[in-house]
C-alpha cells in the first residue's frame, strides 16, 4: 500500500484492519478457521502508521498477530480470507494459514510463527538492498515479548554494526499471553535497544500521527544511509491473546483497565481529531465505514469461494529443485 | 592433474561461485582471518559486502542469511565448528527449511550452511565433536558430506547454486587430505552416489571420512577373499536410493558406516529403506557401525571406544559375511 500522510487514508486502512478481525473472529466461531488467530484489535495505529511511511519496494517482516502489518503494507484482504480459510486462492495457497502470510511482490516477507525470528531476515534483506545500491528500508515489526529473544538482541548489534537500513518497531502491548512486560522487561524497551547504540524513541502507539511521524523520521534516516533505529509504540490489543475454535479465551487483565485502553481507542481518537480539524461531512464517516465493510464482504466470499488444495499436492512447494522419490512421502504405496 | 587440499578445494570452490555469481556472499566467524585457509583470499578479491565477518550470533547471522537469500542473494553462512548450528537450529530447522512450502512456494531460499571441522578425534570432546547432519536431514534441510577434495569442489559449487537450503558438512579429519581437482567450474549433482570399491560380496555404505576408513577395511578383507564394494551417498538428503538398491541387489549383503548417533541415525535410516526395498535380495541381517549414543569424552581412550573405524567396520562386514563374529571387546559399545 501507498506511502501516504492524509489522516482520512490513515481512519480508512485502520477501520480496514479493525473490521478485518471482526470477520476473522467470526470465522473462528462459525468453524471455517480451523487454526489460532491472534486479533490485532486495538493496535491499528502502529501497523497504519509505520507503514504509511513505506513505499511499496520497503520489506517488513511480521509476527503472529500480523494480520494489521499485513493489510496496512498493501496485502489483498480477499487473498488473505482465502488463506485463512485453507483455500488455494490464499496468499500462500493454503499452506500457512493466519500465522505465516506472505506477499513478496508487496514487500511482506511473511508473518512469524517463532517470536523474534523476523528481525534477523529484515536484517539480511536490508544488506541485500544495500549491495545493490537500491535505496529499500527494511522493518521488523515485533512485540514486547520479542524483548527478551536473544535473536532478536543479536539482531540489535548486528544492524548497528553494519549500519543496516532497519527501522525496528517494537509493538509494547503490555503482555506477552499473560505475563506483564513491566514484570518480564526489567529496564523497559526502548532503554534496552539505546543500549546497543541504536537511536531510540517511545511514542503513543494509540496514536496514529505519533507513530506515522516517528517512523517517517526513522526511515528517512535509513534510507539516506544513516542506520537503522528503533521505536518503542505503546499500544493495547484488546483480545485475548488468541481465540480458535473451541478454546477457551483467557484474559488476564481487569476489566477497569480494558475500560481505560478502550478510551485511548486509535480510531476513535483520529476520528475525533478529524472533527475537530476538519469536520466530518454528513455522511462521510459512514460512507467511508460502509465501502470498507463492502469491500471485505467480498473478499469473505472470495475465500469462501475458492477451492481447497487437492489432496494430491501435499508434498509441492517443500522445495525449488526436487529429486526422483524426494520429498518422500510417509508410506509406499 | 594438479592436486589441491579437500581445504584448498573449498576455498577454491568459493572463488569460483563468488566470480562468477555477484550475488554470492560468504559471511561468517573470523571469515578474513580465518583459522583455517577455506575463505582465505575473498576478502582481497571481492567487495567488503560480500565477505562479512559477524559477531559471535549465529541465530541472528543464519536468519540474516535466509533474508539476505529472500532478497535476492546466495549467502554461504560457514559455522567454524558444525555444532555452533545448534544455537541457530530455529533459523535452520523452523525457518529455513519450512519457509518454501508454508508460503505457499513464494520466495527462493539459496542458502548454503557451510559445516566446517565437524566430526571427533583429537580431544574436542562433547560440545565440538558431533556430526550433526541427522538433525539436518530430519527437519528436510538438503544435505551433503564430501569425502574427497574433488567432490568438496564439487559439491560446495552444487550447494551454493541449488535454489534450496542446503548443509554442507565438511569432516575435520578430511580437511587436510589432498587429491587431483580438476581446475575448472563443476558442480557434482546431488542425489547421485559414488562407488569407491567395486566388489562382489558385500556393500559398504560409508560417509565422509569412514570412506577411507571403509576402503582400508576393503583392502584387508581382500586378503582374507572377501570383495567389499565401497558406496559413497555424497548427498545424504536427497538420497541416492536407487544407486545402494543396485548394488545391495547385486551384493547381497549391507554395512552401513556412520559417525553419528546411532538411534535414528543415518545409518538407521539407510537401513531401514534397504530392508524396505531389497530384502529379497538380503542374504544376511544389515549391520550399522555407528557411533555410541553417548558424549563424546575429551580423554583419547574412551573417545575411540565410542567412534567407529575401519575395525569396526571390518568387523561388520566378516559378521555379515559370516566367517566370524566380531572379536570379542573390539566393537563393545556398537552392539
Amino acid at each position: 500500500m501507498s506511502e501516504t500522510g492524509d489522516p482520512l487514508e490513515w481512519y480508512r486502512r485502520m477501520q480496514r484492519l479493525r473490521r478485518f478481525e471482526a470477520r476473522a473472529a467470526a470465522l473462528v466461531e462459525s468453524g471455517e478457521i480451523v487454526g489460532a488467530v491472534h486479533e490485532y484489535t486495538g493496535e491499528e495505529a502502529v501497523a497504519v502508521g509505520v507503514c504509511a511511511a513505506l513505499r511499496e519496494d520497503d520489506i517488513i517482516t511480521s509476527t503472529h498477530r500480523g494480520h494489521g502489518h499485513i493489510l496496512a503494507k498493501g496485502g489483498e484482504p480477499r487473498r488473505m480470507f482465502a488463506e485463512l480459510l485453507g483455500r488455494e486462492s490464499g496468499y500462500n495457497r493454503g499452506r500457512g494459514g493466519s500465522m505465516h502470510i506472505a506477499d513478496f511482490s508487496r514487500g511482506i516477507y511473511g508473518a512469524n510463527g517463532i517470536v523474534g525470528a523476523g528481525a534477523p531476515m529484515a536484517c539480511g534483506a536490508a544488506h541485500a538492498f544495500r549491495t545493490r545500491a537500491e535505496d529499500r528500508v527494511a522493518v521488523p515489526f515485533f512485540g514486547d515479548g520479542a524483548m527478551n529473544q536473544g535473536v532478536l538482541l543479536e539482531s540489535f548489534n548486528l544492524a548497528v554494526l553494519l549500519s543496516l537500513p532497519v527501522v525496528f518497531v517494537c509493538e509494547n502491548n503490555g503482555i506477552a499471553i499473560t505475563s506483564s512486560t513491566e514484570e518480564m522487561t526489567p529496564g523497559g524497551v526502548a532503554p534496552r535497544a539505546a543500549g546497543f547504540g541504536l537511536p531510540s524513541r517511545s511514542v503513543d502507539g494509540m496514536d496514529v500521527r505519533a507513530v506515522h511521524e516517528a517512523a517517517t523520521t526513522a526511515v528517512r534516516r535509513a534510507r539516506a544511509g544513516g542506520g537503522p533505529s528503533f521505536i518503542e509504540c505503546r499500544t493495547v490489543r484488546y483480545s485475548v491473546h488468541n481465540i480458535a475454535a473451541g478454546a477457551l479465551p483467557r484474559e488476564s487483565r481487569s476489566e477497569a483497565f480494558m475500560e481505560a485502553a478502550r478510551r485511548r481507542d486509535p480510531i476513535e481518537r483520529l476520528a475525533g481529531e478529524l472533527d475537530r480539524e476538519r469536520g466530518w461531512r454528513q455522511g462521510e464517516r459512514t460512507e467511508i465505514d460502509e465501502n470498507v465493510e463492502g469491500e471485505l464482504d467480498a473478499a469473505v466470499e472470495f475465500a469462501r469461494a475458492g477451492r481447497r488444495p487437492d489432496a494430491k499436492t501435499a508434498l509441492d512447494f517443500m522445495y525449488a529443485a526436487t529429486y526422483p522419490d524426494f520429498p518422500a512421502r510417509g508410506w509406499e504405496p | 592433474m594438479r592436486t589441491l587440499t579437500y581445504v584448498a578445494a573449498l576455498n577454491e570452490a568459493l572463488h569460483q561461485a563468488m566470480a562468477e555469481d555477484d550475488s554470492v556472499m560468504v559471511l561468517g566467524e573470523n571469515i578474513r582471518n580465518g583459522v583455517r585457509a577455506e575463505t582465505r583470499g575473498l576478502d582481497e578479491r571481492f567487495a567488503p559486502g560480500r565477505v562479512l565477518d559477524m559477531p559471535i550470533s549465529e541465530a541472528a547471522f543464519t536468519g540474516f542469511a535466509n533474508g539476505a537469500a529472500m532478497a535476492g542473494l546466495r549467502p554461504v553462512v560457514e559455522f567454524q565448528v558444525a555444532s555452533l548450528i545448534f544455537p541457530a537450529f530455529d533459523q535452520i530447522v523452523n525457518q529455513a527449511a519450512k519457509l518454501r512450502l508454508m508460503l505457499g512456494g513464494q520466495g527462493r531460499l539459496p542458502v548454503t550452511f557451510f559445516l566446517m571441522g565437524a566430526g571427533a578425534g583429537g580431544g574436542r570432546a562433547g560440545q565440538h565433536s558431533d556430526n550433526p547432519y541427522p538433525f539436518l536431514m530430519h527437519a528436510g534441510v538438503k544435505t551433503v558430506i564430501p569425502a574427497t577434495p574433488e567432490d568438496a569442489k564439487g559439491l560446495l559449487l552444487a550447494a551454493i547454486f541449488e535454489d534450496d537450503p542446503v548443509a554442507l558438512v565438511a569432516p575435520a579429519n578430511l580437511l587436510g587430505e589432498e587429491s587431483e581437482v580438476p581446475e575448472e567450474a563443476y558442480r557434482t549433482p546431488l542425489a547421485h552416489g559414488v562407488r569407491r570399491r567395486e566388489g562382489r560380496d558385500v556393500t559398504i555404505c560409508a560417509v565422509g571420512h569412514l570412506v577411507p576408513a571403509a576402503l582400508a577395511a576393503a583392502e584387508r578383507l581382500a586378503s582374507a577373499g572377501m570383495e567389499a564394494e565401497v558406496w559413497d551417498p555424497r548427498s545424504l538428503l536427497p538420497f541416492d536410493k536407487a544407486g545402494l538398491a543396485a548394488s545391495v541387489a547385486k551384493t547381497g549383503r549391507l554395512v552401513v558406516a556412520d559417525d553419528s548417533g546411532r538411534t535414528c541415525g543415518f545409518a538407521a535410516e539407510v537401513s531401514s529403506l534397504m530392508a524396505e526395498r531389497c530384502f529379497e535380495f538380503l542374504k544376511a541381517p544389515i549391520k550399522r557401525v555407528t557411533r555410541a549414543d553417548v558424549t563424546i569424552s575429551y580423554s583419547t581412550p574412551i573417545e575411540a571406544a565410542a567412534l567407529p573405524g575401519d575395525e569396526e567396520i571390518e568387523g561388520a562386514v566378516r559378521a555379515v559375511m559370516g566367517h566370524t563374529e566380531p572379536a570379542p571387546g573390539s566393537t563393545p559399545v556398537h552392539g
